[in-house]
């Protein structure tokens, strides 16, 4: 059984500060992000016209999916994009 | 106080593609992937935000190698190692403030474990006492704002932390495992 000092308990509590704020959040929308981005490179393989739009402006599909264009996200959707 | 769902419960959900599963596992490691990043390998905190993001991109889309749904916390403390690792590998757009020897390290990270415990066990606790000691101790919130965010007399501010502190350590020293991995 292990002892614990209150200045001890103290130290420990303290280790664990919070992420700053939006980190969280971020992560949280992840699934969200990821269908949206799954559905964005589907149609984007089957429609030329759709890749060509969304290549030019790889922000703009993706804020109009409703998914912060986070220069994460771009880049993955800028690797997974189809070829011409 | 709500009942947490133990690690391997809330893994099993998130398979399953529960949202609120997913904004729950998030919740619960946030602090230890930060810290990991921040303390035991003192990146800065721009390049912390790259790894912490990837952690958790690569917890969801690889949750269905966890081989044991118990064992999530030791997996990503692993994975955020390894990311960290890399991460000063590729050379990091800030240099860190400080290099920390391997044995240093080794002792944050097996410090940030036993808190990671301490917190598991923190979550037991009645709300107030959450608050409470979270409040005081990890987001150094003074007396003062204290009192006036939970609207309790400044003067009974250190006698209900050290109660809570008292309860806390009852409920560390009723375990046999204290550093064991969080509630799985």
């Amino acid at each position: 059984m292990a002892h614990y000092s209150e200045e001890r308990l103290g130290e420990l509590l303290g280790l664990l500060r919070p992420a700053p704020e939006g980190w969280a959040l971020a992560a949280q929308e992840l699934p969200f992000a990821r269908t949206s981005l799954d559905g964005i490179v589907a149609q984007a393989e089957q429609d030329a016209g759709f890749r060509k739009q969304v290549v030019a402006d790889l922000e703009a599909a993706l804020e109009h999916q409703g998914i912060e264009p986070s220069p994460r996200l771009v880049e993955e959707l800028r690797r997974r994009l189809p070829e011409p | 106080m709500a009942i947490a769902l133990s690690d391997a419960e809330l893994v099993h959900r998130c398979r399953a593609g529960d949202l609120d599963a997913w904004n729950e596992l998030v919740e619960r490691f946030s602090r230890y992937v930060y810290a990991i990043c921040v303390q035991g390998f003192r990146l800065s905190d721009a390049d912390a935000e790259d790894v912490y993001q990837e952690v958790f991109t690569r917890v969801y889309t690889r949750l269905d190698t966890l081989r044991d749904d118990s064992a999530i916390r030791p997996w990503i403390a692993q994975l955020t190692r390894r990311l960290c690792l890399d991460q000063r590998a590729a050379g990091s757009r800030e240099q860190p403030t400080a290099e920390p020897v391997d044995a240093t390290r080794e002792q944050v990270l097996a410090d940030l474990d036993e808190a990671f415990a301490v917190r598991d066990a923190l979550a037991e606790l009645p709300d107030h006492c959450q608050e409470m000691l979270d409040r005081f101790f990890a987001r150094d919130e003074s007396y003062r704002t204290i009192s006036s965010e939970l609207d309790i007399p400044q003067g009974t501010i250190a006698s209900r932390i050290a109660r809570c502190l008292g309860r806390l350590r009852e409920s560390l020293e009723g375990r046999n495992h204290p550093a064991s991995p969080s509630s799985g």
